[in-house]
């Protein structure tokens, strides 16, 4: 008990300990940036007077260290203070953005994973085979040409020229206003409004950008199955599991890939960490509201709140998955037990 | 009996089937009463018309608020009224009174003297960014209630502190500072006395052409249509999407999933110039790309290398090869499509005068220096054909490209050598680019005014003098020419090498007709625009 205690205290001082460091860091890159945030807020034609308020209004005249401080007050109090841009504040802005990103980055990493390990382990069985070769390109494509290429090459096939994809955008202006917002999630909440057109029109608006991420992640966890995989089958169960005759899909599924699985865990989990972290080219070109455009236009146009909410918030999503991590491994490993 | 091979090819392939058969009825064209644009909407921070500033709000807000008169791009020596049926100034030329017409405001409620003196106070007493528009006049929050008064329910009063010419006096009003907001709606919810602000900033009471209906930052914007108010077309939505991507705007404007597309590149432009379904809206507006070069630098500081500068630039060559759609050669510092613009042009490169004049500076040898300029299309590719202009006439131009507030940032701290960057008018009279670009009378670092001019430590009081005299002039007539006497002054003896004025285009599905670019833009307009 005693010694569960000190590891749960451990881990949960070390989680503190990185996202003070995300936020020290954070904020004090928003200081350093030759950028004035009060442009941002006020417009670079306002006159001095109403630049003068506006820093004061913003805490921007005290002194950095006052200013952190402050800052850290605020957060100890769950407030994550208001974004200049949106006029809302920072968590409420996470909670409109992030479940975009969620839907996309999760549907994508399913894709990914479904695709990519079988393929990988096709590709490990059959390795220096044509088979192989040809899922080495697909997968170096994948990994090598740049997302935003991809993703208007999409868009100029499936949606302009075939006509069999919708274009941009989460959903049709024809449903614009009519879904009520229940969890950010729009095929869920399409279907929490029973509106079947709805849902089919945001599952169709996620194909395009899902099976581009899921391409891109799909490219390298194909590529780390394959590596483990080879190295799994050169171990010496598995050569003893075929001297008893076992058919080569119990070998592989059976006894080989289990031991692969537990390193896959943290393939998966930092590709989802990745994919959470919101695809800023993808949600750009597929005009997709997630957190990674966000990101991006605060920290374009210096509005630092948001910019270190989303910045916690990214830190935690990889502090989480590592922990899940963590316990899969233990789970799958009898060995970490 | 079905093999399990099949079963799963035929399972892999069901969604892609099912795909494909919503093709036919989730992707079906546009409703014809709703007009769909894309637009970039990244830096909108404020929809209430007496806080917000950008561009992109800005004509947000005049789609939803009407003003006492506004600009008339056709004619821009005049006004044209709005809510206000008829205007007069005293004798003193400093009580102006305003007669009303009959409008109504989304609710139904009519527009009132009380609703326009209510406003304008606002305004005034929220002091946000704008409020100097109307300011100026010498309106404070001390003072305003007693000079800015509803006489009736069809009059107001506007009482100025200095005799003012009712020319500078309705340009300024036809601002969105000018617009007016239903008094009774914007009090009912004011929240710890901000006059209704936060509320305002995500919600419309106007009497404009449509009313806000949602407006989700970095997603859309949805105007509806004010049934009371003044539009006759047959839409009954807006739908502004935030698409940031130009390639994705092309794509959805020729699919037609968008009706208009407001930030094509010159390239794409270019594409569509021959596409019969498409129709091209283009105008002037008011921003200006110009060559600042701060007088901080001795070298920059000789009136020669002004001169020298201004003639070392191939005006011509640059417009056709860079910016052939997006931007016209313009060389005064008011912008085209303002009243009393001077539209010449008298630089065009001429080398041997430009070393002839560093000769004449003792800088025959020239000098090194940095230019600093946006990253931003098409500001590297302009610097860049600079840097060789410049460079012909011995100036070895050192370029420095970063993010636009970067620029403007170190521009505001002085820390630029010669920057190329753009300027944007504020509001439609000549003072506005006057004051900016020649009145200057406090130089030190920490001046309570800054304005363009005091970025690059450019201070002259003869231009302070011309250009207070020209704001201050009673006659409309005289005045615009005092203006333009003041242009052509400044073209040739400032640190300032204006370059070219930006043409914006909206591209736009042939079925859509009336959609107008205003020189400013709170001119951009859907009070005429119809969907066939």
């Amino acid at each position: 008990m005693n010694r569960r205690f000190k590891s749960l205290a451990a881990t949960l001082s070390s989680v503190l300990l990185t996202l003070f460091g995300l936020t020290v860091l954070t904020f004090l890159i928003g200081r350093v940036m030759p950028v004035d945030p009060v442009i941002a807020a006020v417009g670079d034609n306002a006159p001095e007077d109403v630049i003068l308020r506006a820093r004061t209004e913003m805490g921007l005249d005290q002194p950095i260290p006052v200013q952190f401080l402050h800052y850290l007050y605020q957060l100890a109090h769950g407030d994550f203070g208001m974004s200049v841009l949106t006029k809302n504040p920072v968590a409420q802005d996470i909670v409109r953005f992030f479940p975009a990103t969620f839907e996309l980055a999760t549907a994508a990493l399913l894709l990914a994973a479904l695709i990519g390990i079988p393929l990988g382990v096709w590709a490990a069985v059959r390795q220096g085979s044509f088979t192989d070769q040809a899922i080495r390109v697909v997968c170096l494509a994948g990994h090598s040409v740049p997302v935003f290429m991809l993703s208007l090459i999409s868009l100029l096939v499936f949606y302009s020229a075939l006509d069999i994809a919708p274009g941009p955008g989460r959903q049709d202006i024809i449903y614009d206003g009519m879904i009520d917002t229940v969890t950010g999630i729009l095929t869920i909440d399409t279907l929490i409004a029973g509106d079947l057109g709805a849902f089919w029109d945001a599952l169709a608006h996620m194909a395009q950008p899902v099976i581009i991420l899921a391409y891109f992640s799909m490219a390298y966890i194909a590529r780390m199955t394959r590596a483990f995989m080879i190295d799994a089958l050169k171990g010496e169960f598995v050569i003893t599991a075929r001297a008893k005759g076992l058919t080569l899909t119990k070998v592989i599924w059976g006894h080989a890939f289990p031991t692969v699985a537990v390193q896959l865990v943290t393939v998966i989990a930092l590709t989802y960490a990745g994919l959470l972290e919101g695809a800023v080219v993808t949600e750009t070109v597929f005009s997709w509201p997630g957190i990674g455009q966000y990101l991006t236009v605060s920290l374009m146009n210096a509005d630092m709140n948001p910019v270190i909410g989303t910045t916690l918030l990214i830190g935690l999503i990889y502090v989480g998955l590592n922990l899940i991590a963590d316990i899969l491994y233990r789970v799958l490993d009898p060995r970490v037990k | 009996m079905v093999s399990r091979r099949n079963f799963l090819i035929g399972g892999a392939a069901l969604p892609f089937l099912s795909y494909i058969e919503l093709a036919d009825t989730a992707f079906a064209a546009t409703p014809k009463d709703i007009l769909v644009v894309a637009q970039q909407l990244d830096n909108m921070t404020s929809l209430d018309p007496h806080e917000g500033f950008e561009a992109v709000g800005g004509e947000v807000m005049s789609n939803m608020y009407q003003k006492l008169v506004r600009a008339n791009s056709d004619n821009p020596d005049q006004v044209l009224p709005v809510v206000a049926a008829s205007w007069e100034a005293d004798a003193d030329n400093k009580v102006f009174t305003f007669k009303l017409a009959d409008a109504k405001f989304s609710s139904g409620a009519p527009v009132t003297g009380e609703d326009v003196a209510f406003s304008l106070q606002r305004a005034i007493k929220m002091n946000k960014s704008p409020a100097f528009i109307i300011n100026q006049f010498g309106f404070t929050a001390e003072n305003v209630e007693s000079r800015i008064v509803a006489k009736d329910a069809k009059t107001v009063t506007l009482t100025t502190e200095q005799p003012t010419a009712i020319s500078f006096l309705l340009f300024c009003l036809s601002a969105n500072i000018g617009a007016i907001v239903e008094k009774k709606v914007v009090l009912a919810n004011e929240t710890n006395g901000d006059l209704g602000n936060a509320w305002l900033q995500k919600n419309s009471a106007g009497s404009g052409s449509f009313k806000l209906q949602a407006w989700k930052a970095s997603e859309s914007i949805t105007l509806v249509l004010n049934e009371n108010g003044p539009y006759k077309g047959n839409l009954k939505r807006v739908i502004i999407r935030h698409v940031v991507d130009p390639s994705s705007q092309m794509l959805m404007l020729q699919k037609g999933d968008v009706d208009i597309a407001r930030d094509l590149t010159s390239e794409q432009l270019k594409a569509l110039q021959s596409d019969d379904s498409i129709v091209l809206v283009r105008k002037q507006i008011a921003s200006l790309v110009l060559i600042s070069l701060n007088q901080n630098n001795a070298n920059l500081a000789k009136p020669q290398v002004w001169q020298a500068v201004k003639w070392a630039l191939d005006y011509e060559g640059m417009q056709k090869n860079i910016v052939p759609l997006t931007h016209a050669v313009h060389q005064s510092m008011e912008p085209a499509g303002f009243p009393g613009t001077v539209t010449d042009t008298p630089y065009k490169q001429d080398l041997e005068k430009a070393k002839a004049l560093m000769a004449e500076a003792g800088l025959k040898d020239g000098f090194d220096i940095t230019l600093d300029h946006y990253s931003a299309q098409p500001y590297p590719d302009l610097a860049q054909a600079i840097q060789a202009n410049l460079g012909a006439i011995g100036i070895r131009v050192k370029l420095q490209s970063a993010e636009n507030r970067q620029v403007l940032t170190k521009m505001r701290a002085r820390g630029h050598e010669m920057a190329l960057s753009a300027w944007g008018t504020d509001y439609f009279d000549p003072n506005s680019n006057a004051e900016v670009f020649c009145i200057n009378k406090d130089n030190s670092d920490d001046a309570k005014k800054k304005p363009f001019a005091w970025r690059s430590s450019f201070k002259s009081d003869e231009f302070t003098a011309k250009a207070e005299a020209a704001r201050d002039e009673k006659d409309p007539a005289k005045r615009l020419a005092l203006y333009e006497t003041l242009q052509r002054d400044f073209m040739a003896n400032s640190p300032f090498a204006v370059m070219f004025q930006t043409t914006r285009t909206a591209a736009c599905r042939k079925n859509v007709t009336g959609f107008q670019l205003g020189v400013l833009s709170e001119g951009n307009s859907y009070l005429e625009t119809n969907k066939a």
